[in-house]
């Protein structure tokens, strides 16, 4: 359950830059290679934001597709996480996208 | 627990030094964070006035005033407001801080599409709303404070270890047996992190190494400030190694950076070739994984060939040891490679 965790540090960091407006939709951009349950994240956001000037506010999260960069070829590709391995057969391999953990955007009145 | 909110003190992470027997908190869970609740409420005011000509009358007027004020559950509960009240002239409380961050962006946001099913009040509202862009890292605190940590150990060239793993992998047992391998070769302390007890970290102790335990609470792996306010107590020497033992569990501690050297994945082989397919997160967040109980190994059906794969699979530059920590094989090798990356630091900073 590091989602609460989680969420405890979004929930934090959304209050810094709202103060005292209402927050009615929070976007959050999650990589598939994050380790975190989105549906976990929404279940805790509920929780965490009672209370507060977020609570009632929608929970967007756009999952980011992880994506590979090969060392060698420089070609980039969808990343398996259970198979880092380049079409070239190259295993030297750099994650440039899906380990996105971050608070995107927000929409106050 | 908290009377407003509900939240409970008793998930507070508490660091123990085994050494001096002292226990201080933690502020990590929302309990003990600083949390701002808001309350009205009203003073009954008795004023007696002497008037020039002698008189005297008294009277009673009660006033409302809201006020939001922040605690943390660190100290006891005794919250003093200062009131400063003028009955002769209206007064404002509200307190208005106008911050500026530079990396938030207004955005003025027209919502052109329509609202012909929302009721009316909702359209209206949505005029006055606005977009803010924030683009901020959610573990920016934690990976922040790792990076402090990183730095105190670069400072005092220590060699800090991470180790994760799930429960029962023998971490602990692999500690008293580098601690007395490593005697009079190089100093090690230790941070043990649990959930509860400080039975590993007795265990520790009775083998003369300092330690500080921390217990979670209710958490599931540890966070950088937690090692920031062990560090404090444990005050590691200079050109040393510090084992941190992290909570027995292969899925959170991979996220939180804690500003070590590196993350060592402890897999004994009771556990099934499959464990690093099954939780590729932490094999991919670890520099180093340890086979342990190899000792069984005539006993199990355990393929160490195809976990090894597994393992390359996930994170082909993995780096596999395969040693018992009960009976001793295979720890040469992984400590004459401790000693290597512990030179290494030193030589680096």
């Amino acid at each position: 359950m590091h989602e609460l965790s989680i969420m405890i540090n979004i929930v934090s960091i959304v209050q810094e830059h709202s103060q005292d407006q209402r927050v009615v939709r929070v976007k959050l951009e999650i990589g598939k290679l994050a380790a975190v349950v989105p549906d976990s994240l929404r279940f805790c956001f509920d929780v965490c934001t009672k209370g507060t000037n977020l609570e009632g506010a929608v929970l967007e999260i756009d999952e980011i597709e992880p994506l590979g960069e090969c060392n060698l070829c420089m070609r980039r590709f969808p990343l398996d996480l259970l198979a880092v391995r380049c079409p070239c057969g190259s295993r030297s391999v750099k994650c440039v996208a899906g380990e996105e953990l971050k608070v995107k955007e927000m929409e106050v009145e | 627990m908290c009377t407003t909110c509900g939240c409970s003190d008793d998930a507070d992470p508490k660091v123990t030094n085994l050494q001096t027997g002292a226990t201080l908190r933690v502020g990590t869970s929302p309990s003990n964070r600083e949390h701002v609740h808001e309350h009205s409420h009203s003073h009954l005011h008795t004023h007696e006035h002497t008037h020039a000509d002698g008189l005297t009358h008294s009277h009673e007027h009660a006033h409302m005033h809201e006020h939001e004020h922040a605690h943390s559950h660190d100290h006891d509960h005794t919250h003093e407001h200062e009131h400063a009240h003028s009955h002769d002239h209206a007064h404002m409380h509200d307190h208005e801080h106008a911050h500026s961050h530079d990396h938030a962006h207004m955005h003025d946001h027209e919502h052109a599409h329509s609202h012909d099913h929302a009721p009316s009040s909702a359209s209206s509202k949505s005029a006055s709303r606005s977009v803010i862009e924030l683009e901020r890292d959610i573990l920016n605190k934690n990976n922040q404070l790792a990076e402090r940590n990183r730095g105190y150990f670069e400072g005092r060239k220590v060699l800090a270890l991470n180790l994760v793993s799930s429960p029962g992998s023998g971490k602990t047992t692999l500690l008293e047996k580098l601690i007395s391998d490593l005697h009079g070769k190089m100093e090690i302390s230790v941070i043990e992190g649990d959930q509860a007890t400080d039975a590993d970290a007795q265990r520790i102790k009775a083998t003369g190494c300092k330690v500080v335990q921390i217990n979670t609470g209710s958490g599931c792996h540890l966070e950088s400030d937690m090692i920031a306010a062990a560090l404090k107590e444990l005050d590691p020497a200079f050109n040393s190694i510090v084992a941190i033992e992290n909570v027995g569990n292969l899925v959170c501690p991979a996220l939180f950076d804690l500003g070590e050297a590196c993350k060592i994945a402890i897999l004994s082989v009771t556990e099934g070739e499959d464990k690093p397919l099954k939780y590729p997160h932490m094999f991919r967040a670890s520099e180093v994984m340890i086979l342990n109980k190899i000792d069984l190994l005539p006993y199990l059906k355990f393929d160490v060939n195809k976990c090894i794969e597994n393992a390359m699979s996930i994170n082909p530059n993995i780096r596999v040891f395969q040693i018992s920590a009960s009976e001793g094989a295979g720890l040469d090798e992984l400590l004459s490679w401790i000693e290597q990356r512990a030179k290494t630091m030193a030589a680096l900073s």
